[in-house]
């Protein structure tokens, strides 16, 4: 049964001391050859997973296995065979561009033109800087830099703690290409992220939150899950207008979404009634339009229930 | 094979790019053999002096000239009456003053016992101590030499002859042990940061998640060092010849490959630490605090190991400097052969071992 999937997780759990409960009987599974997502804030076990996962931490109970190897007893055959990306950048500053994806590409027992082929689209926009410190390059260049570092070994999985944390839009862009094309080399990669728009890059998602996996599905369904009509309302005072939202007696929830606040509602939409509500409540500048549900509307939505 | 060679250069990339750091770690031993050289020395020359002559005679004055000749001591004041030597040394001025009794020419000539009085501000024993021997030893060789041309009178007389270090000069003593300790401390401080710096600085995560064994890493960590720790020890053993004057009477090759045992050695004890803590300045502060005091202490640098109670002599044991120190001394000052110090040097060896194989058992292969 395991060994069908790329990454199979039962029921894994993590403390660290007694107070703070990282993973709380987390179960899911990527296929062969997915693009998986963890989509979660900060401090929602990502990290923890993902660390369990390429074999960093030991989970305090559940099994896991990747490829069919299980995280705990084949910990040797992971290693080798997957390419793990962690969240802060970790290549050795002081060595050039070169150096770095040559003695990542020699441990693994490989050479960089042996596999050159997966990594050239990305490693040509590098050559430009190759014997630069890696130290020295900016935060996006780090980041393609990592990824080559992570992939010279041709992995069968790949680990991708946050990626684009940090990273201008433009790179993070190019970042989601490069990785939309590496799945179609094959290869399996679960990828973790803060950012909500980024899920529906991804095949299917997880979102996640304090541990707890709220639903695991296509970043479509998910984002079809969520039933009530949506409202995107934007006044003069946007610090006022969530509170103000909330008191609305067919409000099911308000929060700020962007420079609008998205305003989701129990009974049929009727923004004429949102508006003399607001103009009640003395705010100017007054502006309401239909809106799309996006994966962050579904995530608040799950948020609330559990 | 490949996997740890690469290691090896990416250590050396690392030692050699962070000039900072290398400059430290090639001038802190220079400076440390200069202080530990001159201010670790129980010798004494020029100790001011006072002379109370009664006697005015040409036996007095030859005594004073003799003092004043052997470059330990000068005339400070010469005084005139015993009243003025309590008030001379609450003054301060002199550490010590030689007292003449009045017939002392006519008694030493007709062998009736005489005294001549020394005395000394014992506010600093060791000081008043070590004035008091060489002025007894100089006064007893003029005495001696005065006696040659008369029957000799009834005493038994004894012969010291010190081997090795004829004028018992102290470098002889602090040259090896400061050798060893700068050669001990640094080694062991390098490598101690090596681990815990990249669990700092991250890059130890990538490093499990590969296929190098703890081991590699160990290994890869130490070599490049040795060569680093070799050209401390180089500048060590030149400062201690040059400035110190301190001979290397035994084979150079048997001295360096010793060193290169005993920098291995430390070097392990420091990965050992490396693989303890998580932070460098843990890592640092251990490998300062923790090696510096019973290295200073039990090794036989400064206190003879052999007026230590029991069991600070059995602890003494597991010190690698104790040996190193023993082993050095023995090529350096009695230019002895591998034959007298195999011993040591396979306890220094079984260390290393033991420090090394320690290591890669500890090595922490998760984050947690």
């Amino acid at each position: 049964m395991a060994n069908q999937y790329a990454i199979d997780v039962q029921n894994i759990s993590k403390r660290y001391g007694k107070q703070v409960l990282a993973l709380d009987e987390i179960s899911l599974h990527v296929h062969s050859g997915e693009l998986f997502g963890l989509i979660g804030p900060d401090g929602a076990g990502k990290t923890t997973l993902i660390r369990i996962l390429a074999t960093l931490l030991l989970a305090d109970s559940g099994q896991a296995s990747v490829n069919g190897w299980d995280v705990r007893k084949d910990y040797k055959k992971i290693r080798s065979n997957v390419g793990y990306m962690p969240g802060r950048f970790s290549l050795y500053q002081d060595l050039s561009v070169e150096e770095n994806l040559h003695f990542f590409a020699t441990i693994f027992g490989t050479t960089i033109e042996e596999n050159y082929e997966l990594i050239r689209e990305i490693y040509v926009q590098l050559e430009p800087f190759r014997t630069r410190k890696a130290g020295q390059l900016s935060g996006g260049m780090k980041q393609k830099l990592a990824l080559c570092c992570a992939l010279i070994h041709k992995p069968l999985v790949l680990f991708l703690d946050e990626p684009t944390t940090g990273v201008d839009a433009v790179s993070r862009q190019e970042f989601w290409e490069m990785l939309q094309r590496l799945r179609q080399k094959g290869i399996t990669i679960l990828v973790s992220t803060p950012y909500m728009d980024e899920a529906s890059l991804c095949e299917r998602v997880a979102l996640i939150q304090k541990g707890r996996i709220m639903s695991i599905d296509t970043p479509a369904n998910i984002v079809a899950g969520f039933d009530k009509p949506l409202l995107a309302v934007r006044t003069d005072n946007m610090y006022r207008l969530i509170n103000d939202l909330r008191q609305f007696e067919s409000t099911h929830s308000a929060y700020p979404f962007g420079d609008y606040a998205h305003l989701a509602l129990n009974g049929p939409i009727w923004p004429e009634a949102v508006h003399a509500f607001l103009a009640d409540k003395k705010h100017t500048g007054i502006e309401i339009k239909p809106a799309k549900a996006t994966i962050e509307d579904s995530f608040m939505e799950l948020m609330t229930k559990s | 094979m490949k996997q740890l060679l690469i290691f090896i250069r990416k250590e050396t990339y690392h030692i050699f790019r962070d000039k900072r750091t290398l400059l430290i770690l090639l001038g802190m031993p220079m400076v440390q053999v200069l202080i530990f050289g001159f201010a670790i020395t129980n010798e004494i020359t020029n100790a001011r002096i006072a002379i109370l002559d009664q006697s005015k005679g040409e036996m007095s004055q030859d005594i004073i000239q003799r003092l004043v000749a052997s470059s330990y001591f000068e005339i400070d004041e010469n005084l005139r009456a015993v009243s003025d030597i309590e008030r001379h040394f609450r003054q301060g001025k002199t550490k010590m003053v030689v007292v003449f009794p009045p017939q002392l020419q006519e008694n030493l000539l007709r062998s009736v016992p005489t005294q001549i009085q020394l005395v000394a501000d014992a506010t600093d024993p060791n000081t008043a101590t070590t004035l008091i021997n060489y002025a007894s030893a100089i006064i007893g060789r003029y005495l001696q030499e005065q006696n040659q041309g008369n029957a000799p009178p009834l005493e038994i007389s004894t012969d010291v002859k010190m081997l090795y270090n004829p004028r018992l000069k102290s470098v002889y003593m602090f040259v090896p042990g400061v050798i060893t300790i700068i050669l001990m401390l640094m080694s062991a401080m390098m490598t101690s940061i090596a681990i815990t710096r990249e669990k700092e600085l991250g890059t130890m995560e990538v490093l499990l998640v590969s296929p190098l064994r703890p081991s590699t890493i160990v290994v890869g960590k130490v070599i490049p060092y040795i060569l680093l720790a070799l050209a401390m020890a180089a500048i060590v053993l030149l400062l201690g010849a040059f400035v110190f004057g301190m001979p290397i009477r035994g084979s150079l090759l048997l001295l360096m490959v010793e060193c290169v045992l005993f920098v291995i050695t430390s070097l392990s004890l420091g990965i050992l630490i490396s693989t303890r803590t998580e932070t460098q300045q843990v890592a640092m502060l251990i490998s300062l605090m923790a090696l510096m005091l019973p290295t200073i202490l039990l090794s036989g640098f400064i206190f003879p190991i052999e007026s230590m109670p029991k069991v600070l002599q059995v602890i003494s044991n597991i010190i690698p400097a104790k040996w190193f120190i023993i082993i050095i001394k023995n090529v350096m000052l009695r230019g002895t052969g591998f034959n007298f110090i195999w011993k040591e040097t396979l306890i220094l060896l079984g260390m290393a071992l033991f420090f090394i194989g320690a290591s890669i058992r500890n090595f922490k292969i998760r984050l947690a």
